[in-house]
């Protein structure tokens, strides 16, 4: 026996021995294992005349067929977004009601007990108006979307949207499992990039954590939706409305699924290059979901965190806007000096400058953009003038020249534009590399100006706008 | 402190010995790690333990870190480990390598390999592979509802008798059979119950290979826990494996893993999720 022995020995005799070992040594291991469980089971499983199984298989046979497949899942979809268009509705005008009568009231007691002007105006005009947008815009609408979706998960329907989607995805070059991650990536797009870890391969896998953040998360549907209803849907008749609102959010979800499926293809056919891997997928059984475990995790540990999340951003950005909207230089708050230095650029790609200032002190969390964006509008000094949801539409039509134009391009721009901080941060951790990190971040913002840009050039050249 | 968290099973007969302690991760007397096919019902199973709420869904894959919790069963402390589901510890994909490396480098006291009950033989060859690497193997056959219904029998007997460890027929959904589960996880650590683990050692030539390399590594690095599997990766020409001798991996990655189990737990403790 060899007395000095070291690794490299170690792996030479291995090296020695494999050839006096049948060839195809791992074969015959593979071969042997699902051998013995063969004996195994046949001794101790007995499967008896097959009913439940059938009915599960006639269902998939609907469900994952080429076409029809595909109709089922819209549909499906398109019901999510309605329920959660209409159901969010009322609450949401009541919950800011409600705040904003706190809101007034409580500034009125803090006036007359004598406390400063700036004071009251930045606790209350400026942090807790803040929360109180957060809190009505998002509440209501994640509260009705999580449960549904956690139900469709559950019940083992995500699988068969993998399914469905795997040949455009191969097609562009990535992997089937992709659509999983982007499914992770509506509640929230930093789970995205983690739930990204299914895909073996490392380079379909950096496509998947690239491009998930073209699925709206949570903290952008609000926005979309609220797009959606004040400005799309209320030209049509009431009765219609709430459709047309949730068929324009489906739109944009699959003008995103597009914008997914092309830059995955540009990435795979340029600097992540390289063909889609086969994979196996096992379509799990259709289980009852358990309505106890699917409220509890949606309700409190995704609604209550997601809210929290968007609390903690609130307040501070409601604090910031405050200030910059009392702190004056020359007959402009700072805020409107700096949505005026930014106007030309967001004008040039059919926004304007509180537009881009909200987006630009929402990189924290997306969820604040419509509030910090009505806060600067609404101009922290005119505390009396408060308007409910519902009178939001003429405030930014009427008030600050909104369009079809404006409110379309933002539904594109909150789609594509950069992912918010902890995504990026996630996808730093996710793949260890400055590099991806910067494209993570660069593309999609390039992309979201680029398409903005092209939309109103067009409307213009068309004449609208 | 240990506080029982109210479930609406909390007063079943089959919870009275149970403490869950969540995430309040305290000093531990032993660990157990949930092994599995993806989609096996691991998370399910951690949370009807430890109480805790991890997120399950009703696809392969939606587990892919570890997540950590206790529970107190009979004055044991337990640390629960529910790893992400794999197909086998053969392949090399990121979430597959962290329920291979803490099989084989965390040594867990106990290692409960979830099976789902309606596709047992794809399922036992993970079973065979985590046998492999350690004896203190409890099987635990879940959905058994499911199997029911589809009008699966099972002798769970016959199925221990030939695998070598026990087999315990659970339904995780409803905590049927947990309280027999967690019976036989103590006595497979406490050493009540022998388990005998069905080893497939292929011909004769391979039998004496592995065992003479299996020697050698142990020489090599004394503290590897589980020289025979990583002679059998060896001899498979497994290049992960032939990496970490070379190097002297090995023995690093005994250690860190240790490390890193304790600065997980106290992350998990101080976040409690994911």
């Amino acid at each position: 026996m060899n007395s000095t022995l070291t690794p490299q020995a170690v792996l030479d005799r291995a090296e020695s021995l494999r050839p006096k070992l049948s060839s195809g040594f791992r074969d015959e291991i593979v071969k042997s294992l699902y051998a013995e469980v063969e004996r195994i089971t046949r001794r101790s499983v007995k499967i008896g005349p097959k009913k439940k199984w059938d009915f599960d298989q006639k269902i998939d046979r609907l469900v994952t067929s080429p076409v029809l497949g595909l109709l089922i899942m819209l549909l499906i979809l398109m019901a999510v977004f309605w329920v959660t268009i209409v159901g969010a509705n009322v609450p949401s005008g009541l919950i800011a009601d409600f705040l904003f009568f706190i809101e007034e009231k409580a500034a009125d007691l803090f006036t007359n007990i004598g406390f400063p002007w700036w004071v009251t105006g930045f606790l209350w005009h400026g942090v807790f108006r803040g929360l109180a947008w957060v809190i009505a815009v998002m509440l209501p609408p994640m509260a009705i979307f999580f449960p549904i979706f956690t139900i469709l998960e559950d019940l083992g329907y995500l699988p068969r949207v993998a399914f469905n989607l795997d040949w455009l995805f191969k097609r562009v070059g990535a992997h089937g499992k992709q659509s999983l991650t982007m499914a992770m990536g509506f509640g929230c797009n930093a789970a995205g990039v983690i739930s990204a870890r299914v895909i073996d391969s490392p380079r379909e896998r950096l496509i998947a954590i690239l491009t998930n953040n073209f699925v709206p998360c949570n903290g952008r549907f609000p926005t979309i939706i609220m797009l959606a209803t004040v400005f799309v849907a209320a030209a049509f008749p009431p009765l219609v409305a709430s459709f047309v609102a949730a068929g324009t959010v489906l739109g944009v979800v699959l003008v995103g699924v597009f914008f997914t499926l092309l830059v995955s293809w540009g990435l795979s056919n340029t600097i992540l290059k390289g063909e889609a891997s086969a994979f196996t997928l096992e379509l799990p059984p259709y289980r009852r979901p358990n309505i106890g475990q699917i409220l509890y995790t949606s309700l409190i540990d995704r609604t209550i965190f997601v809210l929290w999340r968007a609390v903690q951003v609130a307040a501070p950005a409601g604090a910031i806007i405050w200030i910059l909207g009392n702190i004056f230089v020359g007959d402009l708050s700072l805020a409107q000096h700096v949505a005026d230095f930014l106007d030309p650029l967001g004008i040039l790609i059919g926004l304007d400058g509180v537009i881009l200032l909200a987006y630009i002190i929402a990189i924290p969390a997306n969820e604040i953009v419509v509030p910090t964006m009505m806060m600067v509008y609404m101009g922290v000094g005119m505390m009396t003038d408060i308007p409910d949801l519902g009178s939001l539409r003429a405030l930014l039509v009427d008030g600050h020249g909104w369009t079809l134009l404006t409110a379309v391009n933002m539904m594109l721009f909150s789609l594509l534009h950069n992912p918010c901080a902890t995504t990026v941060l996630t996808i730093y951790k996710e793949t260890k590399s400055y590099k991806w990190t910067i494209l993570g971040f660069v593309i999609p913002l390039a992309l979201s100006f680029l398409v903005t840009f092209l939309v109103a050039a067009i409307v213009r050249l068309l004449g609208g706008g | 402190m240990v506080k029982r968290i109210s479930s609406p099973c909390a007063d079943c007969p089959s919870n009275v010995d149970l403490e869950q302690m969540g995430v309040k991760l305290g000093k531990f007397d032993r660990v157990v790690a949930l092994a599995g096919n993806p989609n096996t019902g691991k998370s399910t199973i951690f949370n009807r333990l430890t109480g805790l709420k991890q997120h399950t869904g009703n696809w392969p894959g939606k587990t892919v870190t570890r997540a950590e919790g206790g529970y107190e069963f009979n004055g044991v402390k337990y640390k629960l480990v529910d790893l992400p589901g794999t197909y086998s510890l053969l392949s090399v994909s990121q979430d597959e390598e962290v329920a291979r490396n803490f099989i084989l480098f965390g040594q867990p006291d106990c290692t409960v390999v979830v099976t789902d009950a309606t596709a047992l033989n794809r399922n036992l060859n993970l079973a065979l592979q985590v046998m492999e690497i350690t004896d203190k193997v409890v099987i635990a056959v879940n959905m058994m509802d499911e199997a029911h219904r589809k009008g699966i029998t099972l002798d769970t007997r016959s199925l221990s008798r030939d695998m070598g460890v026990p087999v315990i027929p659970v339904t995780a959904r409803t905590g049927e059979g947990m309280q027999t589960l967690l019976v036989t996880i103590a006595d497979v650590i406490n050493g009540k119950i022998r388990t005998k683990p069905l080893r497939v050692e292929g011909s004769v030539e391979m039998k004496h290979a592995v065992s003479e390399l299996s020697t050698q590594i142990e020489k090599l690095y004394p503290n590897t826990p589980n020289a025979r599997w990583l002679a059998i990766r060896l001899l498979d020409g497994d290049e992960r494996v032939e990496k970490a001798i070379l190097s002297g991996e090995i023995a690093k990655l005994v250690r860190s893993q240790k490390r890193a189990d304790i600065r997980f737990s106290k992350k998990m403790a101080v976040e409690g999720h994911q």
